[in-house]
């Protein structure tokens, strides 16, 4: 009881002064929007990991070409089809980076299958490996795995081709991950400019309303009619295949999608009141637009482009499968795939490294689009 | 008097980015048979969580129930499991929430919407359920229950479609029903329809409700009970007349001395300054200590315990410890504990004059 | 009241029709007209949908007016006018919002949208010059300095009103109109904000016209009173006169349902129904002067009615 007195004594309940300004004070940290988004988007494990595979091969498409002293256009008949070989890892068979070609053959006795793959191989005895599988029984053919030392064979004991060469000799490598860049400037340069124009296109579409909105989306859904492979198609047959062409193939329809969404979005943050409070301020409409309605979408934006990147480097590579793409010597992912296709079931090697690559991308910029939209959704604010 | 709803200090919290987020901190109250609690507070006070921790709603994650019982005749429905907890939820306890447009479902006839229930929790056949759906509108007030029975929401007026929403929230004669601020998005004589509503309803069917509100008008027109709750905490409870004549806590006077006085035009309101405090990092002692001009040294170091006032009322304030200094009702919020009325009489003496 | 009477806007037959549809026309303000004087506190009360609103934004000319005069000083607000008369008029009427979410940029520091006003009418000279305006500004709606250069989300909803109230008050106007400034705040926050727009009044010389549908705060802040019904004032009177001699129906059926923080009173309360179609139809209904001070919306029929019960 005492105790209790004592804890509960009369200078204890002294009334005290409380300033007003306690009262208003903010006790939680300061963060700028991007702060907040930032940490929203570190807590999504899947789009960090999409960001650093992005990195990688960004990286890789503006000094990959570098690291090697091939060039994606030399060419050379004595090295066609050579498969990859790297460094370190040759010793490794099951990798399949150690430059020799194995195949596994079917015949009635070993040594006609011997002959049979000096015959396969184009190559010298003493290239090949040979491991009996099966002898030949009564019942059964034998089976005899060979081994061909390509590099062994073409004498290029001291060369290294990562990746492999193609059909006329060219260093694989290269031509990867220059092709990379080519699409991903592509597929960039393009979703700038349908940034841009979308952006514009469907702000002051929606901001001036009325009879403009009107003859405005009008235009858009007639472009929108126009199936967008025959509107492609003309575009590169008048303007001849190349890097610009593409991107303006591109770009002619796909800008109609970012101008959807940034019309929708403006038509309903004009009349957001803060909108109002500006312009009984007096504010000019340029000031609205680019003080407080553009920031406001730059989140959408921003997701929108991105996910407009995997698609144009998707409709690039489709573009060049069709034949319609770039050009050779130039290479992009679409192209080399479809260069690959053709011999795909004897060179798989040169198939699998360009379509890992886009299928990276692609993956990728999805996944990391969708953590942004997260990440930059105000909704999500408490 | 029998309780019919016992909650044990319940805590709720939510997890955010910032971290845990304790939003309700610690409430205790009960709810008697065929009486209305009031549960008063500002936006972000607890309140509503409050209710739908009741519902068993508090979305998981990123909300936990982090302790108490919710013991609703004897069982704590805080530990149903999710199956158990929907035959409760519509049948024992519904609710009414506070916008009208977004609770009814546009695409359905209302007709089809109040049978859902009946069907589901009374196992009802469809005929049957169409002619107590009947019922249940005309009880709720709503002219030609026959041939409205097969409209749409968007067909009905704001103060119909909250009469629609009270309809359905009564049609398995619940024994509580949960108002989260059912008449704050009406208008004032559309929401006076709806209190007497309500009211009428309560006498016939002896439903407790809870009734959630920041309107203390509101509050004195329908409560038999109050608590009022400040930052996740029930700061004072009482019988209405124990609130509104002899308010002891400072956050209660405050809430009464914001409100204007019909009479005098002169005088500020008593406000309560600042803002309340953020529950990411709720402060030490007494949480509404930084905007109470009463505040004690004890304020900042330690929460007050619930004192008792009298059988009926207790309030969470170091004020009533006798060590406390006696303090004088603010002038403001004496003569509103006098009552508005006596002081609007030139204002009652209007009305008479117009009848 | 204690205002001199002199005229600081007169709203004459204002109306304002909006097209929805081909052949529909909505009249959410169908003629209005009535004066504002100088300094004093306008109260324009009413339901949703009412055209309360509708009538602050078309004052303020966020809307074209459909018909009517708007005058300010005795200059006409909606006549043509070039780019700089519609500023000078803008720095002389400002508005404050409703919902104190929505009315911040979200995007913008609290500082930026203060200075809005300031920056579009060049009032001031340099950076250290708009950081001590904002600042003064900050402390003049009871929020500290410091606060500039947080972000809207980071503030309660009362801060925000009051940073909105600041913004308002950056270009010095005469004349604000408060758009339900208090109706999504809580209680306390209410009382917060009124104390602090009746302070700006009184040492600024402010002129408010203040829109609400919650009449008990209404009374207290306002010094006359417009009741809106349906796009039409169907009742305006100095404060006290109608409370105490409420005439028109729909003016009683509003006072009768205001909830008083008072059980006693609230257990004994005679609520009455506003039937529209009670009123006369012989003819259009006019707004006359009943005594000095107080209109009706009324017939002559009615007039006589509304004159016996004012005895």
């Amino acid at each position: 009881m005492a105790n209790e007195e004592h804890k509960y004594n009369k200078d204890r309940f002294e009334p005290i002064e409380i300033s007003e300004e306690k009262g208003e004070e903010l006790s939680r940290p300061q963060l700028s929007y991007l702060q907040d988004s930032w940490i929203r988007l570190k807590k999504n494990k899947g789009a960090i990991i999409g960001l650093l595979i992005l990195l990688f091969i960004g990286f890789m498409a503006i000094f990959g070409p570098y690291m090697n002293n091939y060039t994606f256009k030399e060419q050379d008949s004595n090295i066609t089809n050579v498969p990859p070989r790297v460094q370190g890892l040759e010793n490794i068979s099951w990798l399949g980076l150690d430059g020799k070609e194995t195949e596994v053959l079917e015949g009635e006795s070993v040594e006609a299958l011997k002959e049979k793959a000096l015959y396969v191989f184009e190559t010298e005895p003493e290239f090949i490996e040979s491991k009996v599988i099966q002898e030949a029984t009564e019942d059964e053919m034998a089976k005899v795995e060979f081994t061909n030392d390509i590099y062994a064979a073409r004498g290029i004991q001291d060369e290294y081709y990562w990746f492999g060469t193609d059909q006329l000799g060219r260093d694989l490598w290269t031509r990867t991950w220059s092709g990379t860049r080519i699409s991903l400037y592509i597929a960039i340069l393009a979703a700038t400019i349908d940034m841009v124009i979308g952006v514009i296109y469907g702000g002051v579409s929606a901001y001036y309303g009325g009879r403009v909105d009107n003859y405005m989306q009008r235009i858009v859904e007639i472009l929108v009619g126009i199936p967008n492979l025959v509107v492609v198609i003309l575009m590169i047959l008048v303007l001849e295949p190349g890097i610009l062409s593409i991107t303006i193939a591109l770009t002619i329809t796909g800008w109609i999608g970012m101008a959807r969404v940034i019309r929708g979005n403006v038509l309903k943050l004009k009349n957001q009141e803060f909108v109002l409070a500006s312009r009984t301020l007096g504010s000019s409409d340029s000031r609205i637009l680019m003080k407080h309605l553009v920031p406001n979408v730059t989140g959408l934006i921003i997701i929108n482009t991105m996910f407009t990147i995997p698609g144009a480097i998707f409709f690039e590579a489709f573009l060049s499968f069709i034949g319609l793409g770039l050009q050779p010597p130039l290479a992009s992912l679409g192209t080399l795939i479809d260069d690959a296709f053709k011999s795909f079931q004897i060179y798989p090697y040169m198939l699998v490294f360009p379509s890992v690559i886009i299928s990276l991308i692609m993956v990728a910029f999805n996944v990391l689009a969708d953590g942004l939209r997260d990440a930059l959704d105000p909704k999500m604010r408490e | 008097m029998e309780k019919i709803l016992d909650v044990k200090d319940l805590k709720v919290s939510f997890d955010t980015h910032g971290g845990e987020v304790e939003a309700v901190r610690g409430v205790n109250f009960h709810l008697n048979k065929g009486e209305t609690l009031a549960i008063v507070g500002e936006s972000g006070s607890g309140k509503s969580v409050t209710t739908k921790a009741l519902m068993g709603l508090i979305p998981s994650p990123p909300g936990k129930i982090k302790n108490g019982e919710i013991l609703f005749e004897g069982k704590d429905l805080t530990k149903l499991s999710d199956r158990a907890m929907s035959k409760v939820r519509g049948k024992d306890i519904s609710m009414i929430f506070q916008d009208p447009m977004t609770s009814l479902n546009p695409t359905m006839k209302i007709g089809n919407q109040i049978m859902e229930g009946l069907i589901k929790h009374q196992k009802m056949n469809r005929s049957k359920a169409k002619s107590r759906a009947i019922e249940l509108l005309e009880m709720v007030g709503i002219p030609d229950a026959k041939g409205r029975i097969n409209q749409y929401p968007h067909q009905f007026s704001g103060g119909m479609r909250q009469r629609v929403v009270i309809a359905i929230a009564l049609a398995c004669n619940p024994k509580i029903l949960l108002a989260d601020e059912p008449t704050t998005a009406l208008d004032v004589t559309i929401q006076a329809q709806i209190l007497e509503l309500m009211k009428d309803l309560q006498k016939k069917t002896e439903t407790s409700i809870v009734f959630i509100t920041h309107d203390l008008g509101v509050v004195a027109n329908v409560a038999d009970r109050v608590a009022v709750m400040y930052a996740g905490k029930i700061v004072e409870v009482g019988t209405v007349d124990d609130i509104f004549y002899n308010p002891q806590h400072p956050y209660t006077w405050g809430l009464l001395g914001s409100m204007p006085t019909l009479d005098d035009e002169e005088s500020e309101l008593a406000a309560i300054q600042g803002t309340p405090p953020d529950l990411l990092n709720p402060p030490k002692g007494d949480a509404f200590a930084a905007r109470n001009q009463y505040a004690l040294k004890i304020d900042t170091e330690e929460e007050p315990p619930m004192f008792k006032v009298s059988d009926s009322h207790y309030a969470a304030t170091w004020l009533l410890h006798e060590n406390a200094p006696k303090i004088e009702l603010p002038e403001a919020v004496k003569k509103r504990t006098q009552g508005f009325a006596s002081m609007g009489a030139s204002n009652d003496d209007g009305k008479g004059d117009t009848k | 009241m204690s205002q001199s009477q002199e005229k600081l806007l007169e709203i004459k037959g204002l109306k304002q029709h909006f097209q929805s549809g081909r052949n529909n026309v909505v009249k959410a303000v169908d003629g209005l007209t009535f004066d504002i004087y100088k300094g004093e506190t306008f109260g324009l009360v009413g339901e949703s949908g009412c055209g309360k609103s509708t009538t602050g934004r078309t004052i303020i000319r966020l809307y074209d007016a459909t018909d009517g005069e708007v005058l300010f000083d005795g200059e006409n607000v909606h006549g043509k006018k070039n780019k700089s008369e519609m500023k000078k008029f803008n720095r002389k009427m400002q508005m404050i919002f409703q919902d104190p979410y929505a009315s911040l940029n979200p995007r913008m520091k609290v500082m930026d949208t203060i200075a809005e006003g300031l920056d579009i009418h060049g009032l001031v000279k340099d950076q250290k010059e708009r950081q001590k305006k904002v600042e003064d500004l900050l402390e003049t709606v009871g929020l500290n300095k410091e606060h500039a250069n947080r972000y809207p989300h980071e503030f309660s909803g009362g801060q925000r009103q009051r940073i909105g109230i600041a913004r308002a008050l950056a270009v010095d106007p005469d004349f604000i109109i408060a758009d339900e400034p208090i109706s999504a705040l809580d209680v306390s926050i209410q009382a917060q904000v009124v104390n602090l727009m009746r302070k700006l009044q009184r040492e600024q010389g402010l002129t408010y016209l203040f829109i609400a549908h919650d009449l008990s705060m209404v009374k207290y802040i306002s010094d006359r009173i417009g009741v809106m019904y349906f796009g039409k004032l169907v009742e305006l009177a100095d404060s006290d006169e109608l409370y105490k001699n409420p005439l028109h129906p729909y003016t009683q059926s509003l006072l009768s349902a205001i909830p008083l923080p008072d059980p006693d009173y609230e257990r004994n309360r005679q609520r009455k129904n506003y039937d529209p179609t009670q009123h006369d139809t012989s003819e259009e209904p006019e707004f006359r002067e009943i005594k000095p001070g107080h209109w009706i919306l009324c017939t002559t029929k009615e007039l006589e009615q509304y004159k016996k019960q004012l005895k």
